[in-house]
């Protein structure tokens, strides 16, 4: 019953990683895998080289790390927002609009603030009405794309994202609450002593998890803006690869590139996972059991 | 009876809870209604942009907020055919199919991997799982699917993606925790693991199945880079997300429009290029509305599952 789903898991997922030996190679079209002439490391010595490549990478760091500090917090505090409020049915409400965004593509949210914040969207025409003569080019600008960015994952995801939350906030007990208030403890002193407290494991546990993906992240979304905003803000490491590999159609350069960061990121996702199970936390998979 | 209803219609605050200061409250709903205007407001108005006139749009400049006249000629347009109205029906078939398939596919899997002991079980499981941290990447995928013959086929467009490993396990980890007396009796009475699949396993299991689903549609109806991939050229093949991606987000103009600046027109009436441009957004968007409530009362069990893995 296994066997659908691993023929497909063998020509997609197989043999593609046995094709990361032309990274080795100078790959030719017309003599494949098995003939083209072999390279040695000489595709990642020019990689490691390459102003380009580092130039991703930092970008990919960068990118990343604003994004997790600005859109990390913003679930737990809408859950927390949320949790206060009494009615189920506004909660329901609520709940529901903010999910939403998660089921879009990454190409529809960019056009959603394209409309919002480009040039003769929303924003622009509200403040040119308004006597403002030179709007900010929010959706081309490469400083204020690392915000552009972070802004597109938190109107996505926050709403998903608070759900876990949520459900982690229900399952502390209310005898906890009942206790500190009986001793006379104010609403931040119980949300600092027993909220946060409670919320700790499954915070620690997405940061965690979250950092192993920094390096293959937000791969579709630099992708669609990579022509408006420019190399020097939005390429990152997975842009770099498809842009050398696919687009300039060389195809060694890009899997050197790719093979790269499939390395790099399992040592990440295996060492986040480590750090997970070092916590006393299940991470992506569980190692006992 | 009626305290209970009345109870049940206002939920009480905690006894404990103090009751909050006019000022936070103010603006705690201040600040919900300003989250929802922002997740809400772009959306209404790439709705109501679609439906507006090229008067109306040039009253507002743009975007329209405050409706000044409203048409539908941009879907009649659409209705007529050419390249969103097929845009529309390739995806929904990609989406139908590929569903289809890749439940096929993960039922199948989940249940001959959720019989411990089941031959060859673990190191299945291993194979499979191998996949999930470390792939071959874009470009030996892209030169594999192109040495099948998949460049600009629909095929490639679904089967690279069918399996979800991921879903696979969360799956199994259910159909694990269906109660083995249950299977081990049909067993016993002589039934096949097709019927037990059929009959006992796929009905206990209705939510993770739901829930499973929906991923895998909305994973098809959103893929976008798959397309920019195997299928670069033939515009007349494109879905909808390549669509929307090629005439709205890089502002192509459509085909037989001439320039994105002049409208088409139907009878005497000039189709706005924006109004066009943001029916094909809403037109993307609908489906998705439309499945929402259905699966909406599992998220969380979904959610968590991905978060956590129960």
């Amino acid at each position: 019953m296994t066997l659908p789903a691993g023929a497909l898991l063998l020509v997609f997922g197989y043999t593609p990683m046995l094709g990361l030996v032309m990274a080795f190679q100078n790959y030719d079209l017309y003599d494949g895998f098995l003939h083209s002439p072999w390279a040695g490391f000489s595709n990642f010595q020019e990689l490691f080289t390459d102003p380009g490549f580092w130039q991703a990478f930092r970008n990919t760091l960068e990118l990343f790390s604003v994004q997790l500090v600005l859109s990390f917090p913003v679930p737990i505090i809408l859950a927390l927002l949320l949790d206060g409020i009494l009615s189920r049915r506004l909660r329901a409400v609520i709940q529901s609009v903010v999910t939403l965004p998660h089921f879009f593509s990454m190409v529809m949210v960019v056009t959603i603030f394209n409309q919002v914040l480009g040039g003769s969207g929303l924003l622009d025409t509200f403040l040119r009405s308004h006597g403002v003569t030179n709007p900010p080019e929010i959706m081309t600008s490469p400083a204020l794309f690392k915000f552009l960015v972070s802004g597109q994952i938190i109107w996505k995801e926050s709403g998903w994202g608070m759900i876990v939350y949520l459900a982690a906030l229900a399952a502390i007990s209310p005898s906890l609450y009942e206790a500190a208030a009986v001793d006379g403890a104010s609403w931040w002193q119980r949300t600092r002593r027993i909220t946060l407290p409670g919320l700790q494991p499954i915070m620690v546990l997405l940061l965690i998890l979250n950092l192993g993906y920094a390096l293959t992240f937000g791969f579709e979304q630099m992708l669609i803006q990579l022509q408006a905003v420019g190399p020097g803000a939005a390429q990152v490491l997975s842009t770099f690869s498809y842009e050398n590999g696919i687009v300039e159609g060389n195809y060694s350069y890009g899997a050197a590139a790719g093979l790269f960061l499939g390395v790099t990121s399992v040592i990440l996702i295996l060492s986040a996972n480590k750090v997970a199970h070092l916590l006393g936390e299940d991470g992506l998979y569980r190692s006992r059991k | 009876m009626t305290t209970i209803t009345a109870r049940r219609r206002k939920p009480k605050r905690p006894v404990w809870q103090e009751r909050p200061k006019p000022v936070t409250q103010t603006t705690k709903s201040a600040s919900i209604l300003v989250i929802l205007l922002i997740i809400a407001l772009p959306i209404y108005s790439v709705a109501l942009t679609s439906f507006s006139t090229q008067a109306s749009i040039n009253i507002a400049g743009g975007m329209v907020v405050w409706p000044h006249g409203l048409t539908i000629n941009a879907y009649k347009l659409i209705a007529e055919g050419g390249v969103v109205g097929r845009a529309l029906i390739i995806s929904l078939a990609i989406t139908a199919v590929g569903t289809a398939l890749s439940m096929v596919v993960t039922i199948l899997a989940a249940y001959g991997l959720s019989r411990v002991g089941s031959f060859g079980h673990k190191t299945i499981l291993w194979f499979m799982m191998i996949t999930m941290f470390f792939n071959g990447g874009i470009i030996p995928l892209f030169l594999v699917v192109s040495a099948l013959g998949g460049f600009e086929q629909y095929w490639a467009l679904i089967l690279p993606s069918a399996v979800s490993v991921f879903n696979i396990i969360v799956m199994r980890a259910f159909f694990m925790n269906i109660a083995s007396d249950m299977i081990e009796s049909a067993r016993i009475d002589g039934a096949s693991d097709w019927k037990i699949l059929w009959r006992i396993v796929l009905p206990t299991s209705k939510a993770v199945t739901a829930v499973i689903a929906l991923f895998y549609a909305v994973g098809y109806w959103n893929s976008w880079f798959n397309i920019l991939l195997f299928m670069p050229y033939d515009s007349v093949k494109w879905p909808l997300q390549m669509v929307m991606y090629s005439y709205v987000t890089e502002g192509m103009s459509f085909p037989g429009s001439g320039t994105s600046n002049v409208g088409q027109y139907i009878g005497s009436q000039q189709i706005a290029p924006l109004s066009l441009q943001m029916a094909v957004v809403t037109l993307t968007i609908v489906p998705i509305l439309f499945v929402y409530p259905f699966v909406q009362k599992h998220f969380t069990k979904g959610v968590l599952l991905g978060a956590i893995k129960g």
